[in-house]
């Protein structure tokens, strides 16, 4: 009887980390529907974002309120799992604080201290972001994409965070032998008078906080899958495989290049059939008008995005009231591949055409069009989020496979197929300014 | 004004320091065009070797691309890196920076390789190398302020060799709330100039003209035609084109010699 603990230990610690794992298959299955891009290159210079942007925070902070306590969280949260260690060591084994026993208690003290100062940290500033959501009500977190699930999964996350904190101080206040050995107890030494009278009472408040501490973590890890606060894990990955390219710089599409070669070569043979054992395949379709249209990274890019809202409040077109947001365009993104995801769930692994797609039932090419291209979104990005490729994709794919451009676009366009300028200007009149007063 | 064409170069059997690529708003804009021959001055008072395409330039096609016109864009591209590629060229300058941004990043990929500056950038050369001397003039002790544009600053990250032509004019540089990385769009980008703007309660370029009259500027310094356009337009509609300039960098120094 007495491994009872142990045993329900090892079942909750499978369950949760074994449901998380189906989930991250999941995760990596839908983000492997995009198409390939090759991002490779350069290993040094990405290990070195990711350093700089995932780890170091070094966007996060030009927001240097925002920044300052959203780096506490990180390193407290970071920092705080080095405990979930000894927890689970505990729980397996059925030993208590096993890390009293293997660490010097200077050591030991300063860590478990340590721990404890981080844990008010990040109370105080998750704090702080709650009354930003929802007592001072930051422009950025009111949006029309920010009602319903995004708003309180916002909350929600603050909410946990509150929970598992406040635990991790109970329950070390509640420890008595933790409090009398007076190691490390910054902080829980002040809460301890609740508990000393009643070594009983104490006992019992310890393991139900040890126990709803271990579990909360468990069922955070797995609430991740759900939400915005994924970017934790895939922040990472994210700013490792982010474009190293100049903004300024579009991709050239592959598919075009070898259509205009073909009709810029005078000796090339328009009615030529392909070569014997040359297959054809598909005819490619130029840009994106669904999640499966989009590379890898630009799905990965969706399921990292945390909804910050950055990108938006620098977007000239937000700013001035028109209805394109580059946050709305990740989270569509992501809501329409975790739709397709459960497509290909419910029909054992193929997509069922669902009649829907991203372009027009969750973007439209009004938001499309209202893009200036200034890269603002991509710049404001802590993580690297490429938003504008997306965009830019869905155009594409307006004007080359439906031929709905704008009407004056088109006229431009004609004017530069005609002219060789966006203007309906005689291309040989180039010249004349320079005689021109 | 001295404007050589590649054609008249190669018939001499002489390469030219450097290609002037003038840009459609450059050739055909009738405000932009003060810029072109502006900087075409600075040019021949430097003595600079250039030459234009003239008639043989085209479209570099960014407005195509950008509005999601792939195949045009490539189309252009094609064509205008055929005609670089027979004349054999090697640098390339433009005060327009969507064609610097085309012709240095996405014309590469298709098989044209050059070293294309801004005409900041070059103007900045210039100057390092002692060939241009650029003194503040009628502009002494005048306060002005630097729009960066998107596809010069976010997009290629040059930033600063604006900024050293313009303190170079003995003025007072201040900058708008959003400048630099953070700089506003003028709203033109992205073939929004050749279109309306999707509805909202403004456009881009009066909230851009805004912050710029914030700082309560003599002088607003542009870097590309298209930036221009749209400020020299937010500025007439607050009414104040009787006390605030907007200019290009290169009719500042070329002003400010009097050339």
């Amino acid at each position: 009887m007495e491994y009872i603990p142990n045993i329900l230990f090892a079942i909750l610690l499978i369950f949760g980390i074994g449901y998380f794992g189906k989930n991250v298959k999941k995760l990596s299955r839908n983000i492997n529907l995009g198409k390939d891009v090759d991002r490779s290159d350069n290993k040094s210079q990405r290990w070195k974002n990711m350093g700089m942007i995932a780890l170091g925070q070094s966007k996060m902070v030009r927001r240097p309120i925002a920044g300052f306590f959203h780096i506490i969280v990180y390193v407290g949260f970071v920092i705080i799992n080095i405990e979930v260690l000894e927890i689970i060591i505990d729980g397996l084994f059925g030993t208590h604080r096993v890390f009293t026993k293997v660490l010097p208690d200077s050591i030991y003290g300063f860590l478990i201290g340590t721990f404890e100062i981080l844990a008010i940290g990040v109370l105080i500033s998750v704090i702080i972001f709650w009354i930003r959501r929802n007592i001072i009500k930051l422009k950025r977190f009111l949006s029309a994409e920010m009602k319903g699930w995004p708003k309180s999964d916002g909350n929600i996350i603050l909410y946990f965070e509150i929970v598992l904190m406040t635990l991790f101080i109970v329950m070390n206040a509640a420890d008595i032998s933790f409090q009398q050995a007076g190691n490390g107890n910054v902080i829980s030494q002040y809460l301890y008078p609740l508990f000393e009278g009643n070594v009983e009472t104490a006992h019992i408040i310890e393991k139900v906080a040890w126990w709803l501490h271990i579990a909360g973590i468990l069922v955070f890890l797995n609430y991740l899958y759900f939400s915005k606060h994924l970017h934790i894990l895939l922040a990472f990955p994210n700013t490792f495989y982010a474009n190293l390219k100049p903004k300024g710089e579009f991709v050239n599409d592959a598919n075009v290049t070898k259509e205009v070669m073909l009709m810029m070569d005078p000796n090339a043979d328009p009615f030529a059939a392909p070569a014997e054992g040359e297959d054809e395949g598909e005819p490619e379709k130029f840009g994106a008008s669904d999640v499966q249209d989009l590379n890898w990274v630009q799905l990965l890019n969706s399921y990292t995005c945390t909804e910050c809202g950055r990108c938006t409040s620098e977007c000239p077109a937000n700013q001035t009231g028109k209805k394109l947001s580059p946050r709305k365009i990740m989270m569509d993104t992501r809501d329409r591949l975790e739709e397709v995801g459960k497509n290909i769930d419910a029909n054992k692994g193929t997509f069922i055409d669902d009649g829907k797609s991203l372009l027009n039932d969750y973007i439209t090419p009004e938001e499309l069009w209202a893009c200036t291209s200034c890269n603002a979104c991509v710049e404001a990005c802590p993580v690297s989020i490429d938003p504008l490729s997306i965009i830019m994709e869905m155009r594409k794919y307006l004007v080359m496979e439906q031929s709905a451009a704008p009407t004056e676009l088109n006229v431009m366009m004609g004017n530069i197929e005609n002219n060789g300028a966006p203007w309906p200007y005689n291309q040989m009149d180039r010249l004349n300014w320079k005689d021109e007063n | 004004m001295k404007v050589p064409t590649m054609a008249e170069y190669m018939a001499e059997g002489k390469q030219p320091e450097v290609l002037f690529w003038v840009g459609c708003a450059g050739s055909f804009d009738d405000r932009a065009k003060k810029i072109t021959k502006a900087f075409v001055k600075i040019l021949n008072n430097a003595n600079v070797e250039f030459a234009v395409l003239g008639a043989e330039e085209s479209c570099t096609g960014d407005p195509a691309k950008r509005a999601g016109n792939e195949f045009l864009f490539q189309m252009q591209a094609v064509t205008n890196i055929e005609v670089m590629n027979a004349y054999d060229i090697k640098k390339v300058v433009t005060a327009c920076p969507h064609c610097f941004n085309t012709l240095k990043n996405e014309y590469p990929g298709l098989g044209g390789t050059y070293e294309v500056m801004h005409h900041t950038q070059f103007l900045k050369s210039l100057l390092d190398d002692g060939r241009l001397k650029i003194e503040g003039g009628s502009f002494k002790g005048k306060k002005i302020t630097f729009h960066d544009p998107c596809y010069l600053g976010r997009g290629n990250e040059v930033y600063e060799a604006p900024r050293e032509l313009i303190r170079k004019l003995d003025v007072e540089l201040v900058e708008m709330k959003n400048c630099r990385k953070k700089g506003l769009c003028c709203g033109a980008g992205g073939a929004q100039m050749f279109k309306d703007a999707e509805p909202g309660d403004k456009e881009v370029n009066i909230e851009r003209t805004e912050q710029a009259l914030e700082v309560q500027p003599d002088i607003i310094a542009t870097g590309c035609p298209f930036c221009n356009t749209m400020m020299t337009d937010g500025i007439k509609n607050k009414e104040k084109e009787d006390s605030v300039i907007v200019q290009d960098i290169a009719e500042l120094i070329a002003n400010a010699q009097d050339l």
